[in-house]
């Protein structure tokens, strides 16, 4: 049972003039799925990076705890799995060869067993060899699940997960989901209903001021 | 911290390996640089403070050529968020830098090398000020070349800027190390080089320490 939990408190995002959101408040403290919803340019991708710690925030702070010790941020990043849009692993690499050198730099043991399962289950274990950039879209997004979970990780986050992907990798991709939601805290930025109708919560950021 | 950063700099290699970003530009830029000043001079015998002057100029514009790639190609690629999410800023910014570095004393052997073999005025007479120089002013070189181009991958005109945040920057490394590899030229001993021995020291030193306080803020946003 994951220990783990998020905080913020009275978030607030401005680019230069424009505000993007404002006092955003919420705890994760349970397994679950959490949605975040939103038209575009609602900040939904902004609030994700600044709960992974890769965008400050200009006002408010964001607290993350394992095990009621709080994370400091150095070592966030080896607590959380991501996956969005704006994410791309190396095409110069393959897919075994991308697990294998991210595993490296973040100082973890390469698990091949738990890296062949995974690749398994996402369907690319015959393309685990081939480099990424004969991979189609679809496939591309499918490894970045796998990237986003090879690392144990307590808290996911994933932006836009079923974009680019057909039938077979929703299916694959929502399973994934449930089957993590038992044990971690999931966060899902997306405006697809069928994505957010597997969330317990939904945090509108259309709606100013609205907490979890 | 060192396996990560050994980490990031396996990786950098293994894709420099494949791409060939960096290496394809600085060995056209060091083969052309070279031949076009082997055609200015033509017959004319050069005195060693310019032999010396230009070996440092031709270092110069072709770590401008090349040294940003580490920084750059990550942002154009899109990997930067990857690599944001795997490891701290302190193991990027080592990684990075271990890899300049050898990619730079690489760069700056061949050249020495090649200005050793085609100008006769490149006569080495004190090798053990030549060999601290060479080694101090590579280090302080890679060091800056590769804050720099974590300050200019962010930015929009990357091409342009590069040059012109390095020139001031590199300025005070370049006139030392001119004036170092002079020395060794004309055979100074390392006793009367201490003044100028202790600047680039002092340079590295300076420039390491304000890279790893700035790197947090430049990687982050």
């Amino acid at each position: 049972m994951s220990t783990y939990s998020v905080e913020a408190i009275k978030i607030n995002k401005t680019f230069g003039r424009r505000l993007v959101f404002n006092d955003i408040n919420f705890r994760l403290d349970n397994p679950g799925i959490f949605g975040i919803s939103g038209p575009n340019g609602s900040g939904k991708s902004t609030l994700v990076k600044i709960i992974a710690g890769l965008l400050s925030s200009t006002k408010g702070k964001i607290t993350h705890k394992n095990s009621e010790k709080e994370i400091i941020p150095e070592k966030l990043h080896n607590h959380i799995g991501f996956v969005s849009p704006y994410l791309v692993l190396y095409e110069e690499f393959s897919a075994w060869e991308n697990l294998n050198y991210l595993s490296k730099i973040r100082g973890i043991t390469f698990d091949k067993d738990y890296a062949k399962e995974l690749l398994e289950r996402f369907l690319l274990y015959n393309r685990r060899n081939d480099l990424v950039k004969t991979y189609s879209s679809g496939m591309k997004q499918r490894i970045k699940f796998i990237f986003a979970l090879i690392h144990h990780p307590e808290l996911l986050i994933f932006d836009e997960p079923t974009s680019n992907l057909d039938d077979e990798g929703r299916e694959l991709v929502y399973n994934i989901i449930n089957d993590k939601s038992k044990e971690n805290i999931l966060i899902i930025a997306s405006n697809d209903k069928s994505d957010l109708d597997l969330c317990t919560e939904v945090l509108d950021l259309k709606v100013s001021n609205k907490d979890f | 911290m060192i396996s990560k950063a050994f980490a990031v700099f396996n990786k950098d290699f293994h894709s420099e390996l494949r791409t060939r970003y960096a290496i394809n530009s600085l060995a056209m830029f060091v083969i052309v640089a070279i031949s076009v000043i082997m055609f200015a001079v033509g017959q004319e015998k050069i005195s060693e403070g310019l032999t010396g002057g230009l070996f440092w100029v031709v270092i110069f514009f072709t770590a401008m050529s090349g040294l940003a790639r580490t920084f750059v190609s990550e942002e154009e690629r899109g990997t930067s968020l990857t690599l944001q999410l795997v490891a701290s800023p302190s193991a990027v910014f080592s990684g990075k830098l271990l890899f300049n570095i050898i990619l730079v004393f690489c760069m700056n052997t061949v050249i020495a090398l090649l200005y050793a073999a085609l100008f006769e005025s490149f006569v080495i007479k004190n090798y053990s000020l030549f060999f601290f120089s060479f080694v101090l002013g590579n280090i302080g070189l890679a060091i800056s070349s590769t804050i720099i181009a974590a300050i200019i991958s962010k930015a929009g005109a990357k091409g342009t800027l590069y040059p012109v945040l390095s020139f001031p920057i590199l300025l005070p490394l370049i006139l030392t190390s001119v004036q170092l590899t002079l020395f060794s030229l004309d055979g100074t001993s390392i006793e009367d080089a201490k003044f100028e021995l202790a600047i680039v020291v002092s340079y590295d030193v300076i420039m390491l320490t304000v890279s790893y306080m700035l790197f947090d803020f430049i990687w982050k946003d």
